[in-house]
């Protein structure tokens, strides 16, 4: 209790130092930064209500058949004859691609996060954590324009696949642009591990991978789940790269070297030719609320876990 | 002294941020200003979007009309004659390019919009090419068999099934190519070839008529349509037959223009209601024996033959006209 007036007393005794200008000045940065920190949560509702604006119509619409908008494989939105808005090879591609993206990406993720964290050098944690960083880095288009042209050239001469922009490739791209975030924040979920528990294990005669194993990885286990589910997140999301190495053919694919078409891919290829107001305008600003329930329960999942690892 | 130190750098950061944010102000304001289409501004943005057939031809047209007129800019972009029509539709660019003929709705929803009635000029003419692999021994193909091979519902998967064997190729399931259904392309295909039907779902939907070629020429069972004038040594042009058992007909400037080839199409400029000042003079000279020269190095066919500059200008005028009146 005497502590609070005591530091009261402290800056009343320094205000009268200051001129009025300096405290003014203060109180508008502090408005203004508040103002920024608030305009994120505004944002997001307002993205939020106008994406969910320009859909609702067609949304509440009764010939409006949800059933066949969430599982029907029939995407013909332009059709002369018959139009049908089924997105469930959409939802296929976007899960199967980033499905495919993890498999590759964790146990790389996760194992440059160990080694960074546990195994290397102080100058070379250094030089991998700027070069993983510069990884983040690159934009998503110069992702796709490597699997458009080098990976899709090397699949076709490994596999012996028809064609080289296919699932696999998307795949692995998408799995190359989620393994810089997989690395940073799994390496943040380890470096908060205390260093008691791995002396602990060292003095009770561990091996070092025991002692990841045992100790370290349980440890850590909700910030490395955030680390992949963030990583998950990216790849959900990520748009021009899956629309150059995917193929964007819309179907479900029965293997890894088959053509696929994602949500966002969709949504980028098809909202510019769409006359606005038109219910093809509108069907696509519903798959965008799909998708963003998607991300949002992707994300959500990854804020619980990092929390769970807070209260730890 | 002492406290004017202080009280000076914490004023610092006030001041930078206010003047951020009146440089931001400021920013934007002159921003509005520059994309506002300048009426009476000195040098003319015509603004040109749309088909992904006629993109290089109107590039190549636009960097021409420089040299002619330096006061003008002519600026394109592609995505589509669908895309092109949707931007013409809301009145934000001068020409949209197309591919195929606008559809009444459209038509109807651009009167709407801008008060305008677009305004139809052919600027050209091209045969809709359907490429193979070059290795593959297909040479002619009928309209009936390709529409087996695009259609939805078509039992057809393999090119065995349409007697064709591809050689070296362990798995001939056709790789089918088709083009995003902004495309004027993918529509005029689905209406001349599919009978307004549906294309089978699943094939490989490229953003560009590049892209189709490119692929069919990396892909020995691929086969694709795009524009003749995209042809590499990579692929091979098929002739077509309106029916099984007919004389096939190859994809040239000659049979595009005497319409014996049944996927010949014509290129299409559309205009907010009649064109005026550089727009008008755009069109005209687009119209003209050097527009056309340019259009058929890009591997079109003219609107009107190369034959004398002066019988050419004549007829390419009713030609605009004829088509504005439907």
């Amino acid at each position: 209790m005497t502590a609070i007036p005591a530091s009261g007393e402290r800056v009343r005794t320094r205000l009268p130092g200051r001129k009025p200008l300096v405290i003014l000045g203060e109180r508008a940065l502090e408005i203004l930064i508040r103002l920024s920190g608030f305009s994120a949560i505004f944002f997001v509702l307002a993205i939020f209500f106008f994406v969910f604006r320009e859909a609702a119509p067609v949304l509440f619409d009764a010939e409006f058949d949800a059933k066949e908008f969430l599982f029907s494989t029939e995407w013909y939105p332009t059709s002369e004859r018959n139009v049908r808005y089924g997105t469930w090879a959409l939802t296929f591609g976007s899960v199967a691609v980033t499905a495919l993206a993890m498999v590759i990406a964790v146990p790389f993720g996760l194992g440059a996060a160990i080694y960074i964290s546990e195994f290397s050098g102080k100058k070379q944690k250094e030089i991998l954590k700027i070069v993983i960083e510069l990884l983040a880095a690159i934009p998503s288009v110069v992702w796709g324009f490597i699997g458009l042209t080098v990976m899709s050239k090397l699949i076709v001469d490994l596999t012996g696949a028809p064609v080289g922009v296919n699932l696999l490739n998307g795949g692995i791209i998408l799995a190359l642009m989620s393994i810089p975030i997989i690395v940073s924040i799994g390496e943040d979920a380890l470096k908060a591990v205390p260093d008691s528990f791995r002396e602990a294990a060292e003095a009770l005669g561990a091996t070092k991978l025991q002692m990841i194993r045992r100790v370290l990885l349980p440890a850590a286990r909700n910030g490395l789940l955030a680390a992949v589910l963030l990583g998950v997140g990216r790849a959900v999301g990520e748009t021009m790269a899956v629309l150059m190495a995917t193929g964007h053919a819309v179907r479900i694919p029965h293997g890894p070297l088959d053509s696929v078409r994602t949500l966002t891919a969709n949504i980028a290829a098809e909202l510019g030719e769409a006359a606005a107001g038109s219910p093809h305008y509108r069907v696509l600003f519903l798959t965008g609320v799909l998708l963003f329930v998607i991300t949002f329960v992707v994300n959500l999942t990854a804020d619980m876990a990092i929390r769970g690892l807070r209260r730890k | 002294m002492k406290a004017s130190a202080p009280s000076s750098r914490s004023l610092y950061p006030l001041v930078c941020v206010l003047a951020l944010s009146v440089a931001v102000l400021f920013g934007c304001g002159g921003g509005e200003k520059a994309s506002s289409p300048g009426t009476a501004a000195e040098p003319t943005t015509i603004q040109v979007k749309g088909s992904d057939t006629m993109v290089n031809v109107a590039q190549a047209w636009a960097e021409e009309y420089k040299k002619v007129d330096p006061t003008a800019d002519v600026e394109v972009s592609g995505g589509g004659s669908g895309v092109g029509i949707a931007a013409l539709e809301k009145g934000t660019i001068d020409i949209a390019n197309a591919s195929r003929e606008m559809k009444p709705a459209e038509i109807d929803q651009t009167t709407k919009n801008t008060g305008k009635t677009p305004k139809d000029f052919i600027v050209g003419y091209d045969a809709l090419a359907v490429y193979v692999h070059k290795d593959n021994p297909l040479t002619e193909i009928s309209l009936e068999d390709l529409s087996k091979i695009y259609i939805e519902g078509s039992p057809v998967t393999k090119w065995s099934e349409i007697g064709v064997t591809i050689p070296g190729v362990t798995d001939d399931t056709i790789v089918r190519v088709s083009r995003q259904s902004s495309s004027g392309t993918y529509e005029f295909f689905r209406e001349h070839v599919l009978d307004k039907h549906d294309f089978k779902l699943g094939s490989r939907d490229m953003n560009g008529s590049k892209e189709v070629v490119e692929l069919v020429g990396t892909t020995k069972t691929a086969i694709g349509y795009s524009g003749m004038g995209y042809v590499t040594g990579e692929v091979k042009m098929l002739k077509v037959a309106t029916k099984k058992g007919e004389p096939a007909v190859a994809p040239t400037v000659e049979n595009t223009l005497t319409k014996a080839y049944p996927l010949a199409r014509s290129l299409h400029f559309y205009t907010l209601g009649e064109p005026e000042g550089a727009v008008k003079k755009y069109v005209e000279w687009v119209l003209s024996p050097a527009g056309q020269a340019v259009l058929q190095d890009n591997g079109y066919v003219p609107v009107v033959r190369d034959a004398a500059p002066e019988a050419a200008a004549t007829d390419a005028a009713p030609a605009a006209t004829d088509t504005a009146s439907k």
